[in-house]
């Protein structure tokens, strides 16, 4: 199979014709489009930032007025705020770790072939496909419940005092399930990134002497840079807004022992409507989100340039 | 010896394959079980529909599932009406700024949901746009936009641009350039465009959990209402996810190759 046909579809690089000046007719085209992304960046994000700045609850409509930094104030001394701040980070950290980890090794297995390769990548891409809300219920109940549950069964059959999961290790449990459904997008992306590595590569560095684990760390480590540079920033968008998971699992607890960013903005602006404060928490993901975004963006666009 | 190796390395292969799939599978055996056999880890049992029955005539299920049907295929269908004419102009004929334009419309993807949830939720109540399909279809276009224009557009860029020049030479118009030219060499990339959108569009769960309930709510808030401790009814939760994951565990299995591309905005190649 030649390298080619292994990876037909290429970055586009823009035409050599690119015109100077473009026709209004063909503008018109990519018009609707761009207004309405416009639309959708800057107006959300312009009533949060405003709402983050006035005195705004459903539950007092009286208080009203221009509010300062005083939302903000308030979100930094709710007792749940650091709670979720830390939980956002340790759920964000232990999955990227986890899926990166774990789906390299996996990434390097599946590029050998063995027999049925074909079928059990499909099962180990399957978690993806399923939505938030069934991989969450189908772990509390059939892997983690206390009493019924797999886990529990097993360990008693070993003898041992069965798991509560989501009473003991809440975030624990959190972090498993969505490293399971996350696992899957990090193998794929390093399994597909691994497919372009170029043999002859490899077959020098064996012919050098270079033993498999010098292999591993020298070559193909090296090679998957990139592509784990994109799973870390694509995932960490999408981790900041973890919310259906905790929401069908835990509610946030038990205390706040599950309460991420996501779900406090939830709480506080769509259980407690408190508007104000809600949207301040809303703003400090954001923040956090545009760190990545700035890298991520710079990283497409040198790809865009054709390296 | 090499043959050796190779098959240890197909059995830890396998082995890992099926403990992540192991969840899936459990979920599928145990929605052919009776309500009082899915707690018990039983292998072989008797299987029985009851639970689909069960599903289909104490839930409205079937409406929970036109919802879905509705709010992603739709999505993807307004989708397109955006994201194939801005496609064609940027492809074929780019402009110096076709690139950071591109390049915006992806940074528009980089905001989490969260940031922007208490103003939707505000502006949806305004305009009455909550639970209802329309507004979800609103917001899953906008979520799938930028993937649909950059998917498309590599895909227009593979076609050769002498392609077309040669039928405009031959005296093609523009509409009988697009129809018998661009439109079936661009067929297959763009269906699959089309069910990633889809996939997606499926399976979003932060937005329609917060801004659906009873009417317009898709498969995804649905399943969420088994989250009640007192509900446990574990047959008939495994009959309603298997019947919302399967179909689109079919679709993703087939689109495996585009959905590295789609995901990482060709990042990754």
């Amino acid at each position: 199979m030649s390298i080619a046909a292994q990876q037909p579809v290429a970055v586009p690089i823009a035409a050599p014709g690119a015109v100077e000046k473009p026709n209004r007719l063909l503008t018109l085209l990519q018009a609707p489009a761009v207004i309405v992304l416009f639309l959708w960046m800057i107006v959300p994000l312009a009533m949060t930032i405003y709402f983050s700045f006035i005195r705004y609850s459903l539950v007092n409509p009286d208080v009203k007025g221009f509010a300062g930094l005083e939302n903000y104030q308030f979100l930094t001394e709710d007792e749940s705020f650091w709670p979720a701040i830390i939980n956002t980070v340790l759920l964000m950290g232990a999955v990227l770790i986890i899926t990166v980890v774990v789906g390299t090794l996996l990434a390097v297995l599946y590029d050998r072939d063995f027999f049925g390769k074909n079928v059990a990548t499909l099962l180990v891409i399957a978690p993806f496909f399923v939505m938030p809300t069934v991989s969450a219920l189908i772990w509390k109940n059939f892997i983690m419940h206390p009493v019924y549950g797999l886990g529990a069964l097993f360990l008693q059959k070993l003898g041992l005092h069965s798991i509560d999961w989501f009473g003991d290790y809440p975030l624990i449990s959190i972090i498993i399930i969505i490293s399971w459904e996350w696992l899957p997008f990090a193998f794929l992306i390093l399994f597909t990134s691994l497919k372009s590595l170029d043999n002859e590569q490899k077959e020098a560095a064996a012919i050098d002497g270079a033993n498999p684990f010098q292999l591993f760390l020298f070559i193909i480590v090296p090679h998957l840079q990139r592509a784990i540079g994109v799973i870390v920033m694509i995932e960490t968008i999408f981790l900041l807004s973890i919310f259906a998971e905790i929401y069908t699992t835990t509610s946030g607890g038990p205390g706040h022992a599950t309460t991420n960013l996501a779900y406090l903005v939830y709480s506080l602006g769509l259980q407690q409507f408190n508007v104000g404060i809600g949207s301040a928490g809303g703003i400090l993901a954001v923040i956090l989100a545009n760190i990545v975004a700035y890298f991520l963006v710079k990283m497409l666009a040198q790809n865009l340039k054709g390296r | 010896m090499k043959k050796y190796g190779n098959l240890i390395l197909g059995i830890v292969g396998w082995i890992i394959a099926i403990i992540i799939f192991f969840p899936i599978f459990w979920m599928a055996i145990t929605a052919f079980k009776t309500e009082q056999g899915a707690y018990s880890p039983n292998l072989i049992f008797i299987p029985t529909l009851d639970s689909f029955r069960e599903v289909f005539s104490r839930s409205n299920y079937l409406g929970f599932m036109m919802n879905s049907i509705f709010i992603s295929i739709g999505s993807t269908l307004v989708c397109f009406i955006f994201a194939i004419p801005a496609a064609y102009k940027m492809s074929f004929f780019p402009t110096l700024k076709t690139q950071s334009t591109l390049l915006w419309m992806l940074s528009t993807k980089m905001m989490p949901a969260v940031g922007v949830l208490v103003p939707i939720y505000f502006l949806f109540r305004t305009f009455g746009l909550l639970d209802t399909v329309t507004g979800l279809i609103v917001i899953y276009t906008l979520m799938n936009l930028p993937i649909a224009v950059w998917m498309s557009y590599t895909y227009f860029c593979e076609i050769p641009a002498a392609i077309l020049e040669a039928g405009r030479i031959d005296g093609a118009t523009v509409w009988q350039e697009l129809w018998h030219l661009l439109r079936p060499m661009s067929l297959p990339g763009l269906s699959s465009t089309a069910l990633i959108l889809i996939i997606f569009a499926w399976n979003e769960a932060f937005w329609s959990i917060n801004l659906t309930s009873a009417k317009a709510a898709p498969l995804t808030a649905f399943i969420a209402s088994y989250s009640s401790p007192e509900g446990l009814f574990w047959a008939k939760l495994s009959a309603a996810s298997l019947l919302a994951v399967a179909p689109i565990m079919v679709l993703g299995w087939l689109t495996q190759k585009q959905l590295v591309q789609g995901l990482t905005f060709g990042a990754v190649k």
